[in-house]
């Protein structure tokens, strides 16, 4: 009997130094495939750990086996038909689905200890006041982060807009309100019946879509990475629940180290966490009527060829690939244009802002995707001072990045934002479906600079013309 | 191993300073992945999700329940291990090729 417990205690140890070096190695691109197979390791010796723990004191009965099996067979084979088909463009709705499952499952549990009376262990309803506090917040922000998440991924799926009503002010009455709900949920919850868990329930659940759901397609990665934090908090309340340190450790650290990544993102998008979370979305929340608005003057288009032809004569050529590049799917036919560009001596680099495509490092995993080498992707800081040295900027699909209103107007709301210095170079064509302004709502002042030309289309196709008028000018059949 | 709850929060203080260590500077290139990572090792709710099924004894309500729970978390984290792998195969991969060319 002891030997099992003692063994446990040693695998949960280890579980927990290889959990450690799994989130340490993931931030280091060199060591950070292995790391995430040492994490998944570390997860698999846990689940080891509780087996053998139950087999060596009370054993575990027939029923649970053929439970487990059947839980194990389809979370398992849903999550790796889902990790295999969806799209890389996909990935953040899909981080956001997995994340409220895992939410999911920490209110599941908690809901059963309350339930149910658990064998050999306490009775559902707890006297220890730690014990019904970490059932309360496992109930809390279990249903948050699933319900949140679940709209995060349906808000950037596309399948559910931003409602205008959801900008107003009432929606903070109602969110409070929400709020309220849970809390005499959990007072309930402490003093009688498990009633209250019905009305923390529903209250966490609304709540959670309540706040996420005003929040806008730009701010979307900074929730995620936010809710993503809250299913560690939640783990780690399940641990308390269950009595497992290991829990409460790998749920502490995913918590508080999605907070430091929450924090990064949103210091690289010149975003508070607070403006983030009840600011609403950018465009229609603030009076931005100087700044929003159709009103383009001075805009010169120019024609694909007019286009290829200045990529022709130019020496370095830096191309901006964002949001709208992922959208199109383009990123394989940027790399066949750059690759023409590259064989007739031609610089070609790549610069990625901090937040290019959906999510912080995004589009680099998009432009991974379409082999482009490592070595060319740029970050901000590093190719900014390169753009007066520049020839020809390809800006293809991002928009607020290349504000150059982020520097120049005091009064922009996108003021301060790090943006690249595009306008530096000699020549900028920005590729654009239409003059729809971008993910902030903010009109772009690049647009009306006299070296910048629109070259209007999807990407893609845009991308594909080119290459055929470069292959027809004869470049790169040297 | 049983423990005091004093204990376990002295756990939790400790495994949360822990966290804010570990990511200290990360390039934004790994950011996604980080971030897919991380939300695969959330899913270690599933260790509670067991518990609960061992526990159960004989109640079908609640054998159901946890079978649902583990589920739910097998999925986070089966998923999301696969889905950081895919990811950052796509940065390891070119590397040999990249240099192959040059």
């Amino acid at each position: 009997m002891i030997d099992s417990a003692i063994f446990k205690y040693i695998i949960d140890l280890v579980a927990v130094l290889l959990l450690a070096l799994g989130i340490k190695g993931l931030s280091k691109v060199r060591s950070a495939r292995d790391a995430n197979r040492l994490a998944a390791m570390a997860m698999g010796l846990a689940v080891v750990g509780v087996l053998v723990e139950a087999l060596g004191s009370s054993g575990i009965s027939f029923n649970a086996w053929a439970w487990i099996i059947l839980g194990t067979f389809f979370g398992g084979v849903l999550g790796i038909l889902t990790a295999k088909r969806v799209p890389m463009t996909a990935m953040p709705e899909t981080v956001a689905l997995f994340n409220g499952c895992g939410g999911m499952s920490s209110l599941l549990v908690a809901i059963g200890v309350v339930l149910f009376v658990v064998e050999g262990g306490k009775p559902g309803l707890q006297t220890d006041v730690i014990e019904q506090i970490s059932i309360v917040v496992s109930v809390f922000v279990g249903a948050i982060t699933f319900t949140g998440s679940i709209v995060a991924m349906a808000k950037l799926q596309g399948w559910l807009s931003t409602p205008r009503w959801t900008q107003s002010k009432v929606r903070h009455a109602i969110n409070i309100a929400f709020a309220s709900l849970s809390l005499v949920g959990g007072i309930d919850l402490f003093i009688g019946g498990p009633n209250g868990l019905w009305l923390i329930l529903i209250g966490s659940g609304l709540l959670g879509i309540g706040v996420t759901l005003p929040i806008g397609g730009a701010d979307m990665p900074v929730v995620i990475s936010l809710l993503n934090s809250y299913s560690g908090v939640a783990a780690a309340a399940a641990g308390f629940v269950v009595s497992s340190q290991l829990l409460i450790v790998a749920g502490a650290m995913v918590g508080s180290a999605g907070l430091i990544l929450t924090q990064v993102m949103c210091n690289g998008m010149n975003r508070s966490l607070v403006s983030v979370l009840f600011g609403g979305a950018l465009a229609v929340s603030q009076d931005i009527s100087g700044h929003s608005g159709s009103e383009y003057t001075n805009i010169t288009s120019c024609s694909i060829e007019e286009c290829a032809l200045t990529l022709e004569a130019a020496e370095k050529v830096v191309i901006v690939p964002g949001y709208g590049l992922a959208v199109a799917q383009a990123q394989h036919t940027l790399r066949e244009v750059a690759r023409v560009l590259e064989a007739s001596g031609i610089d070609v680099s790549y610069a990625i802002h901090p937040v290019a495509g959906r999510m912080p490092g995004h589009m680099n995993v998009l432009l991974a995707e379409a082999d482009v080498p490592y070595e060319q992707l740029l970050e901000m800081d590093t190719i900014n001072p390169e753009f007066p040295a520049t020839d020809v900027v390809l800006v293809l699909g991002a928009n607020d990045v290349v504000n150059p209103q982020a520097k120049n107007d005091p009064s922009s709301p996108l003021y301060g934002m790090p943006v690249l210095d595009v306008n530096e170079a000699r020549t900028v064509f920005v590729v654009k479906r239409g003059m729809n302004a971008g993910y902030s709502g903010i009109k772009n002042d690049l647009f009306e600079l006299a070296n910048t030309s629109m070259v209007f289309g999807d990407a893609k196709k845009v991308l594909g013309d080119l290459l055929v008028e470069l292959k027809e000018l004869g470049i790169g059949k040297k | 191993m049983d423990f005091s709850h004093t204990e376990a929060l002295w756990v939790l203080l400790l495994g949360s300073l822990l966290g804010l260590e570990l990511i200290g500077k990360v390039p934004p290139t790994l950011h996604t992945p980080l971030m897919s990572g991380a939300n695969a090792i959330s899913g270690i709710t599933m260790l509670a999700a067991l518990t609960l099924i061992i526990k159960a004894g004989d109640k079908i309500p609640l054998l159901f329940l946890g079978a649902i729970a583990l589920g739910f978390a097998l999925f986070n984290v089966i998923g999301g291990f696969l889905v950081t792998d895919r990811m950052l195969a796509m940065f390891s991969r070119k590397k040999p090729s990249s240099k192959g060319n040059s």
